[in-house]
């Protein structure tokens, strides 16, 4: 009788898992195995699918130059965005942890107002911002010190202020969390212990910080390594990233078998990020930001 | 003191980077110049005006305002559901089902929407309202799975054990005791999904039908072809709903809360 009840007991999780479950069996797991099984297919001349075991999508993809150093320029993009979130993000999140000030909570709803906010939207804010008509040009003019205003949109190093602006807020938000739960006792006993600020603040906070700042790095990274939006609203004809050349070949050239390779490869590298840092540290930490 | 007030210096800027851009695009968006850019010539809501004459502005906007809300409701019940399983119940393989979870937000949704893509047009599935719908439920999962269990976490379990002592069936004990108070859960859950499938653009442009647009691959479209005056009010009007409908929920649930507390 209580063998039978123990039974019924563990059921019920089942059945409230299975909706959820069902739907991310049949749309993303299911379909993530059936790209692998994709990019072994061919694309023939006519443009037609030609179902087999194929390995020129995979030569292509491996061997061609052109799609490593996309692959090598995306990585690129992502460690600078990261490096520069982390620089900016710190002292913010510092601020915000240890102000004394009583607009504390406001500052904190100021600093999840982004996450609600359209990637387009502040993506293509930029636009008004640097763009031949934007601010910037407008108060140079006036100012008298360009006569034609400068063309500084379309380049690197606007996607990469793009990123930057569209990443900040989750290296800001990890980081505080990680902050906020720090004893503050224990800055108080290396002072008391004869510490300066400043030793006191690389020997014990930004120690017991680092979780935080690893949480935020790593979401930077892998969300800048794969976005294909922010180098088409805000890059040039050859800031392509590797997201931008799945999207070429799946929406625009309709190479799907070579689209499907070539998302594999994101998929691998930016998967294996993910797990050297799951390795070393909890992704727990990344859903302690959102609760 | 330096130190600090170099740190308080950084985060100004660093508020200012973040939100002075944004600030641009709505301060634009009321320009009365004819093309919505610097200078500011006047006040005016003729761009809302035209905004609201362009029949592609207003289908894209009606299409987004359907998806949000029937994603936010399938997703929501799944990710509910989910939670409870996982919050309430012990069983083996837990960790990797928790994993299972919030896989969506681990792949990236470059990957994530071309494999949906794919394979549901091996299905024969043409692409549809339907793959859209199925594409933005599968990517909110993950937020709302991890929101709902936050709150859920903090709802104590001797409420649900009092009422079926009390003689409540389990049915009776959830839709009497435990959903009451997960309405605070559910509802932050259902807004989340909301936005962020009223946001979403990287997925949308893979899963949408020829000649469907919705908000933000509209405004994709105008940056494209020209930037067209219109864009700034358009992104205002997002920023409206997208901002607003949260802040006013959190404010009418924290009005409950003191009323009923008080």
């Amino acid at each position: 009788m209580a063998l039978a009840a123990e039974g019924e007991r563990d059921a019920r999780p089942w059945i409230l898992l299975s909706p959820a479950l069902t739907a991310i069996t049949l749309l993303l797991a299911i379909p993530t195995c059936f790209v692998v099984v994709y990019s072994f297919w061919l694309r023939t001349a006519t443009g037609d699918e030609q179902v087999g075991f194929y390995l020129d999508n995979w030569i292509e993809v491996l061997s061609d130059p052109f799609y490593r150093d996309i692959l090598l320029y995306t990585l690129k993009i992502g460690v600078i965005t990261t490096v520069c979130c982390a620089l900016m993000g710190y002292p913010a999140a510092y601020f915000i942890a240890f102000s004394k000030m009583r607009n504390k909570a406001f500052l904190l709803l100021l600093l999840m107002l982004p996450f609600w906010i359209s990637y387009i939207i502040r993506t293509m804010s930029w636009i008004n911002i640097l763009g031949v008509s934007g601010a910037v040009n407008y108060a140079l003019q006036t100012l008298g010190i360009v006569g034609q205003p400068i063309q500084m949109l379309y380049n690197e190093a606007t996607v990469v202020l793009g990123l930057i602006h569209f990443l900040l807020p989750f290296m800001v938000l990890n980081i505080y969390v990680s902050l906020e739960g720090i004893d503050p006792n224990l800055n108080a006993a290396a002072r008391s212990l004869g510490s300066t600020p400043f030793q006191a603040f690389r020997e014990v906070t930004l120690p017991l910080s680092l979780p935080g700042l690893a949480a935020g790095s790593l979401l930077c990274f892998v969300l800048g390594s794969g976005t294909y939006i922010t180098p088409l609203v805000l890059g040039g004809p050859g800031d392509g990233m590797f997201a931008n050349l799945i999207y070429d070949a799946i929406i625009t050239q309709l190479n799907w078998p070579l689209g499907s390779a070539l998302s594999i490869v994101l998929l691998v590298v930016l998967g294996a990020v993910v797990l050297l840092y799951n390795r070393y540290l909890s992704l727990g930490q990344i859903s302690k930001g959102l609760g | 003191m330096t130190g600090w007030s170099f740190i308080r210096l950084a985060t100004i800027l660093v508020y200012l980077f973040m939100f002075a851009p944004v600030a641009v695009v709505m301060l634009l968006a009321f320009n009365a110049s004819q093309f919505g850019s610097f200078p500011m010539t006047g006040l005016s809501l003729r761009w809302f005006v035209e905004l609201a004459q362009n029949d592609a502005i207003v289908r894209a906007f009606q299409t987004s305002m359907v998806l949000g809300a029937l994603t936010s409701v399938i997703s929501t019940t799944l990710g509910v559901t989910a939670s409870l399983a996982m919050v309430r119940y012990d069983f083996p393989g837990k960790n990797l089902l928790n994993t299972a979870l919030i896989a969506p937000i681990l792949v990236p949704e470059v990957v994530l929407a071309v494999s949906l893509l794919l394979f549901l047009q091996f299905l024969s599935m043409p692409k549809n309202f339907v793959l859209l719908l199925l594409g933005h439920v599968i990517f909110t999962l993950p937020f709302v799975v991890l929101v709902v269990q936050a709150r859920l976490v903090g709802i104590k379990k001797e409420y649900e054990e009092a009422a079926q002592s009390l003689g409540a069936s389990p049915i009776q004990t959830f839709f009497q005791v435990t959903l009451p108070l997960l309405m605070p859960a559910v509802a932050a859950g259902m807004l989340f999904a909301f936005t962020i499938s009223f946001d979403d653009i990287t997925g949308t442009l893979f899963w949408k039908p020829p000649g469907v647009e919705t908000v933000p691959t509209q405004i994709f479209a105008m940056l494209r072809n020209s930037i067209s005056p219109e864009i700034n009010a358009l992104g205002t009007v997002m920023i409206i709903i997208t901002v607003a409908l949260p802040l006013t929920g959190a404010g009418i649930a924290r009005w409950l809360a003191s009323r009923s507390g008080g």
